[in-house]
């Protein structure tokens, strides 16, 4: 049939696939924009656009807003500035009174809607189940005890084989079925048919795939990366729609017997283009005016309080140094250990510790990646000799669905899921379904870190890294954190996971620097590293000495027990072994301190009872199979400092704030903190904004509450079985997040910072469209630079004295309080 | 000992009535009620199995009072114990039990904390009413309470499309097991004279007795029990309800669909067991539908790729051997599947969020690409078609609507072309005929007097599908649902030995329902720009309060036990002779009509997502 120009196929799938959830299967949760298609559109317009064209909800209500100014969460001051800063001054009083229609009829489904309103034909009722069935068996992963007879030669061709040799078909009539094998029918052969003109084509793709985004964001996923699942299933984009196509047909076949019109017959008016420009509105402004007030609340007493207070390095030999990673939820642990001894220094880097590769569990074919994501290593670290066992769970066991041994199970195990369940109410333990962060890697198996010459994987991986590939990696380490000399004799390096019961979302709670796994392999790499002889050898010809007491430890930290292990504690020597279980002490009740401050947010825990037993009830939390939130993972997220740690350790700032190591006099011309921004904008500026739009829109860009949640082929989760995958973060992780945007605060001179930012364009896309803030600390003048639009300029803020509080004041607070606590000064 | 009876059927009522006045904020209270009142429960359950075995296992049958007696009808509340009833007790008492302590921590911060809770007890309240049921009259009280905590749990996110959907859908097939007790209830009246009572039935020698010569009614009262059961425990044809079900927070589903709700079918055939235990024919029936349902359920499990529905289909198989058992009189073993698959199938629901973790890691580990199936063996074209037909569900899913509501809805549909002041017209003028036929009756030919009752009962049904399948005007549908209950009475009222006093039980439910309902959408229309039944509103959203006074609106419409209208239509059968099958099936199908009318006109203007966007309002398909 005819193909004409105005229609571009390939451009509007790829456009259709940049807008699409771009969310991975359930094993590999990684934090990203929830509206990444937007962002080369500076923030607000992008906002207002996603409004209007989807209907998404990116802002609170105005009657939110309000009642925050009511409350004084949104200061007067920083409302004044926000309409000075947006030129509307003069439109004050509609912005704190008048009410706004804020009912949107988004652009999107205006042309498919016409099958209920003009054909009075509900489409998707007679489509979406059944697709969703057939794809969701297609990919599934697992939980069908009856392996489907689908081969893995794409979508289509897979559908067509088990058709052919049936005696019944998927479809409804003959119609679609021989469009099905007729394999010269192509995808805007169809179009012609059920939508008529081609001008309408994209709109319609559009509102068709919108209408169940998650399954067509998980398919528009796994047509990029083949490697997203482990039992790999191949699926083509376009196959997708093409099969969808055929459904409606099959449908409208059906429905209508054989004679029936495209859906362009019926549409008499003009539907405006889906990606038309958006007109400015005043409803717009208003928001935007609300939104930076309320953000800029926040920024102010952050800034007033940086300014203000800045601590002397401590002088003397520490006794030990931690390098955590840069994860909020270190924020407060840091601060913890750090009040124990004046002596303790910690620092913070992104996760993976500057070692990038795939890690390879013992008896496992699968190589995981632990780094960054955008990262694509090279290497390969393989775990061995791991002398433990996994636990089965015959719950799970798929002979329990069948008939006949179900028969029997009733009758004998049956009863003994009945204890099962009371045990699991009254006294939860760890158990074989539960999620672990230290089965990541096993403490007791070894690692392959070192390479041996010419040992390679059979995909080219080079297995461990060579002396001067680990020195590299050490010494970009130490360098970008500002630790090249002062060592203290232990020096332990953090990371982190987490573990939790009945999570279907708990690869969001690892470490996102490491993919969304747990960082223990990293930080022992690191270690094994930082102890390595010939690697230390190779530092000093390069300026940096460690002396031969000082010593590496790898260690896990669980964000949600609080607890910490150790690797390879073996290999100390006697003085640091005395020292370690003095330190081990400090960490000790340093966790306890910090599972107390954890515990004022969920708010049916008692915060006042004893530190150990507050502990208690925390690490239960972990395998609480009723526990919808195991811990509150980067809710609140809004800052992210990278300097010294100077400027913030006499600050308390509520965990609320990613701490990114970095000392300007070391990287005077920014070659390390080019890395830093790379990675924090990405990645801390993903985590925010993926929270900011759950929070915002929880139904749309979020997954909803947790509770209904079905698993879908272990890759997705939707409500009931019908239903379609919900993408985004549940509310249980959101619903104590302010949606504030992260603003990103360096240590260094305003000159440098920019030139560094301006190095990579897609960092720097970041920053030049707002999505993330910018605030350089000039670390002579003591004064602090915004980034607006292409510059920096001094900031304005109100300068008020810091509220001090002494420790107890603080440990007192931390137990009665349930909301977001202000920037306050600690006095020891 | 009987006394205790009353102990177990109110404690969970007055838990629920104190529950419903806590505050909305008070977590902890809300669910302390809840946990304590069922554990209380169970503590009394297990002292009243050491008593009641001390006792040596006694039948117990405790006869209430009566609520409706005339003649030979006497509408009375009977509560009664055996091994059964003691088995559910405890199984029911401790599964509830445990999901309330379950969730008092899973649902915390939920919108519908309260809802939850106190629909829970409100379903454990109906739950016991049934279990201690000793005729079919108390036992439909129960049946009622359990439908409708059904329809409020599937519905539990009131603000999303499928669970809304999904409810009404359930609820309708709910709606043909009432009625088919309902029919239950007719021919066993006139099969014993009088209201019989599951103790009477124990009596071998009268069942005998009362069958040996109407061993068709005999058939036909045990098929229209099989069909309630069914509908119930979701049998074939009515199994695809079950994994839509799944609507609710999880432990939700764990508890009734699960455990609790599912296997009460199974209840209502071991407890009517002796009725039926000499019918071959019906045994052999009963034997083939639990026979394919386990087969074609298991299928279906094995292709689902979603946990939730892959327990369901299961669970629907097992109860289908379940079905099989009691048809060969294996009781014993019964009750001890009943009662393992309960626990099974809700550990495997609680912990079915753990399978992600759980298999993933299982896979990272022992990766086997492929392996062989059981069907893998079966010739290719018999797989695949078997394969085809399992993730289509055999079609279950769209049988009911192609072969029940669709049509229903086509007849409603041709009239379309009626405006409603014409329907109107026809309708006060049959009525009014009616009057005048029913004042003259006495001079009324008597061949044709015995029509009359049939010739209005179709006319009520008529109008019940044409307010169920009514598209726009609201007022309309509820209105004719009015004019279909009063077509009914009036249908009845043909027959001999009519008293009006049965009319007022009926009709005043109806009447007062209709009433108050018609106000609440007189009300929402001068607040709200259009109301219609085209789509869902989600008006709930604005109007909770509304909502909940145009919901118990529409269960006294309904005929749910909350007005006389519930002794009402059991008396209107009651007036339906024996050989007048047209007058009881139509009169049935118009309750089935317009039950389902008006649980739609609620759902389509308070559930939903919200017609409002202005806060978040989820995708249809999600």
């Amino acid at each position: 049939m005819k193909n004409t120009l105005s229609f571009d196929l390939d451009k509007v799938l790829h456009d259709l696939k940049h807008h699409l959830p771009a969310q991975s299967p359930l094993k590999d949760f990684i934090h990203h924009n929830t509206l990444h298609a937007f962002q080369q559109s500076s923030f607000h317009d992008a906002l207002n656009r996603a409004n209007e064209i989807f209907g998404y909800k990116t802002y609170l209500q105005l009657s939110d807003y309000r009642q925050l100014f009511e409350q004084g969460k949104i200061s007067q001051n920083a409302l004044d500035y926000s309409l000075i800063e947006h030129n509307s001054i003069h439109i004050k009083e509609k912005v704190l009174n008048e009410i706004f229609d804020e009912n949107v009829i988004p652009r999107i489904e205006n042309v498919r809607k016409h099958w209920k309103a003009s054909f009075h034909m509900d489409m998707d009722a007679m489509v979406h189940p059944l697709l969703f069935r057939i794809l969701s068996s297609y990919l599934d992963q697992g939980i069908a005890t009856w392996i489907s007879p689908f081969s893995n030669d794409g979508f289509l061709s897979a559908i067509r084989q088990v058709e052919k040799s049936s005696a019944t078909s998927f479809f409804r009539g003959k119609h679609a079925r021989e469009l099905l094998h007729d394999e010269e029918t192509s995808l805007l052969d169809l179009l012609s048919l059920v939508v008529g003109e081609e001008k309408l084509f994209e709109h319609y793709l559009f509102d068709q795939q919108f209408s169940h985004p998650g399954w067509s964001g998980m398919v528009a996923v796994l047509s990029e990366d083949d490697k997203a699942l482990l039992d790999g299933k191949r699926i083509d984009f376009q196959e997708f729609i093409h099969f969808e196509l055929l459904l409606e047909i099959d449908a409208l076949d059906y429905y209508f017997g054989e004679i029936w019109s495209p859906i362009s017959y019926r549409i008499k008016e003009d539907i405006a283009a889906l990606f038309a420009p958006t007109l400015p509105n005043e409803l717009a402004t208003v928001r935007a005016i609300w939104q930076d007030a309320y953000e800029k609340t926040y920024y102010d007493e952050v800034i007033n309080g940086l300014l203000q207070k800045t601590s002397v390095p401590h002088k003397s030999t520490p006794l030990l140094q931690s390098i955590f990673c840069i994860d909020d939820r270190e924020c407060s642990l840091r601060r913890h250990i750090e009040q124990l001894h004046p002596a303790i220094e910690t620092y913070g880097t992104a996760g993976h510790f500057n070692v990038e590769f795939y890690f390879q569990p013992e008896h496992s074919p699968f190589y995981t990646k632990v780094c960054p994501a955008p990262i694509t290593p090279r290497f390969l670290i393989k775990e061995i000799e791991n002398p433990s066992t996994r636990k089965k769970e015959w719950h799970f066991n798929n002979k329990v669905q069948g008939l006949l041994p179900g028969l029997l199970a009733s009758h004998t195990l049956g009863f003994w899921s009945g204890l099962k369940l009371l045990a699991s109410i009254f006294k939860p333990i760890q158990n074989a379904a539960s999620v672990s962060s230290s089965r990541h890697m096993d403490t007791a198996a070894s690692l392959t870190i070192e390479h041996k010459a010419g040992e390679f994987s059979e995909d080219g991986l080079q297995i461990g890294f060579t002396v001067e590939q680990m020195a590299d990696r050490l010494e970009g380490l130490l360098m970008s954190i500002g630790l090249n000399k002062n060592f203290a004799p232990l020096i332990y390096i953090v990371g982190h996971g987490s573990s939790s019961a009945n999570n279907t979302h708990y690869a969001g709670y690892d470490c996102g620097a490491c993919s969304g796994r747990p960082g223990s392999v990293n930080a022992r790499v690191m270690s094994f590293i930082g102890n390595h002889d010939e690697v230390r050898k190779e530092l000093v010809k390069r300026g940096i000495e460690i002396p031969t007491a000082t010593q590496f430890v790898g260690v896990l930290h669980d964000t949600c027990r609080d607890e910490m292990s150790y690797f390879d504690e073996g290999i100390m020597n006697a003085e640091n072994k005395r020292l370690h279980a003095q330190n081990k002490a400090y960490y000790l009740e340093a966790l306890d301190l910090n599972s107390l401050e954890r515990s004022r947010r969920f708010v049916v825990m008692d915060s006042s009872k004893s530190l150990k037993k507050v502990h208690r009830k925390v690490k239960l939390r972990a395998v609480s199979l009723f526990e919808p939130r195991p811990e509150l993972n980067h809710a609140t997220n809004t800052l992210c400092i990278v300097g010294r740690r100077s400027v913030t350790q006499e600050l308390f700032l509520d965990r609320r704030s990613f701490l990114n190591s970095f000392d300007y006099t070391v990287d005077p011309t920014g070659k390390y903190l080019l890395g830093i921004l790379n990675a924090v904008a990405p990645v801390c500026g993903g985590i925010n904004l993926e929270y900011y739009f759950s929070r915002v829109d929880n139904q749309m860009l979020g997954a909803g509450t947790k509770l209904p949640h079905n698993v879908m082929g272990l890759i997705g989760v939707a409500n009931g079985v019908d239903g379609d995958l919900r993408t985004g973060l549940p509310s249980q992780m959101i619903e104590v997040h302010d949606p504030l945007r992260l603003m990103v605060i360096v240590e260094h001179f305003p000159a440098v910072v920019l030139q560094t930012m301006q190095l990579n364009p897609a960092t720097y896309e970041w920053f030049k469209n707002e999505w993330v803030k910018i605030v350089v600390l000039h670390p002579t003048e003591k004064k602090a630079y915004l980034f607006i639009k292409g510059a920096f300029v001094p900031y304005e803020g109100i300068v008020k004295s810091l509220t001090p509080i002494q420790d107890d004041e603080l440990l007192n607070l931390l137990t009665m309080e349930h909301e977001n606590l202000p920037v306050m000064e600690l006095n020891h | 000992m009987e006394k205790f009876i009353h102990l177990f059927i109110l404690l969970p009522i007055v838990a629920f009535m104190v529950s419903v006045m806590i505050p909305k904020k008070q977590e902890r209270l809300l669910s302390r009620v809840a946990f304590v009142s069922v554990g209380l429960q169970f503590i009394a359950a297990v002292l009243f199995l050491i008593l009641w075995i001390s006792k040596g296992t006694p039948i117990l049958n405790l006869k209430e009072f009566s609520i409706y007696k005339a003649n030979n009808y006497d509408f009375f509340i009977d509560f009664y114990v055996d091994k059964i009833t003691l088995v559910y007790l405890l199984l029911g008492s401790l599964i509830t039990f445990v999901i309330t302590v379950y969730s008092r921590y899973y649902l915390h911060r939920e919108e519908g904390y309260k809802r939850f809770f106190n629909t829970v007890l409100f379903f454990y309240s109906g739950f016991n009413i049934i279990i201690f049921s000793g005729n079919i009259e108390t036992l439909f009280i129960g049946w009622e309470i359990l439908g409708i905590s059904s329809f409020l749990l599937i519905a539990f996110y009131r603000d999303r499309y499928l669970p809304v959907k999904n409810a009404v859908k359930v609820f309708s097939i709910y709606r043909i097991g009432d009625v088919g007790l309902i029919l239950a209830m007719w021919l066993s009246h006139h099969l014993w004279h009088e209201n019989i009572s599951f103790l009477k039935i124990n009596n071998v020698e009268l069942v005998h007795h009362h069958l040996a010569d109407n061993s068709l009614v005999g058939l036909a009262i045990a098929l229209m029990i099989f069909i309630s059961a069914s509908a119930k425990s979701a049998q074939l044809p009515f199994s695809s309800w079950l994994p839509r079900a799944m609507e609710g927070p999880t432990p939700s589903s764990a508890i009734f669909y699960g455990s609790l709700s599912v296997h009460i079918g199974a209840f209502l055939l071991l407890r009517t067991y002796p009725f039926w235990e000499f019918q071959t024919i019906f045994k052999i029936i009963l034997i083939i539908s639990g026979a394919l349902t386990a087969i074609i359920a298991t299928f279906i499990s094995r292709v689902q790729s979603s946990i939730k529905s892959q327990i369901a289909y299961s669970s629907i198989a097992q109860i289908g051997l379940i079905f099989i058992e009691i048809a060969f009189g294996l009781e014993i073993i019964a009750l001890i599947h009943i009662a393992g698959n309960a626990f099974l199938r809700t550990y495997q629901l609680l912990i079915s969020p753990s399978v992600v973790s759980y298999k993933i890691r299982e896979q990272l580990y022992e990766y086997k690409p492929r392996i062989r199936n059981f069907e893998d063996t079966l010739p290719k074209r018999i797989e695949n078609t078997i394969f085809i037909l399992s993730l289509k569900e055999w079609n279950l899913d769209s049988l009911m609507y192609r072969y029940l509501w669709n049509p229903i809805k086509r007849i409603g549909g041709r009239w379309t072309w009626m405006n409603f002041k014409y329907i109107f017209y026809v309708i006060a003028f049959m009525m009014s005929l009616g009057l005048v036929l029913l004042y003259f009756s006495d001079k009324i030919d008597i061949e044709v007097k015995h029509q009359l009752p049939l010739f209005f009962s179709v006319f009520g049904f008529l109008i019940a599908i044409k307010a169920f399948s009514e598209r726009d005007s609201v007022r309309k549908s509820w209105t004719l649902i009015l004019f279909n209950h009063l077509a009914i009475a009036i249908a009845i009222s043909f027959n001999a030995h009519f008293d009006w006093m049965h009319h007022v039980w009926y009709l005043s439910g109806v009447l007062g329902s209709w009433f108050v309902g018609l106000m609440v959408i007189n009300y929402l229309r001068k607040r709200e720009v259009w109301i219609s039944l085209n789509q869902f509103y989600g008006h709930a959203y604005e109007h909770p309060k509304t909502a909940l006074i145009f919901l118990l609106c529409c269960l006294g419409f309904a005929g749910f036990p909350i007005t006389p209208t519930f002794i009402g239509e059991d008396l209107i059968f009651s007036h339906i002779h024996y050989h007048q099958v047209g007058l009881a099936l139509f009169t049935a199908l118009s309750l089935i009509i317009n039950g389902l009318a008006t649980i739609r006109i609620y759902a389509r203007i308070f559930l939903g997502p919200h017609v409002k966007n202005y806060h978040e309002v989820a995708k249809r398909s999600s």
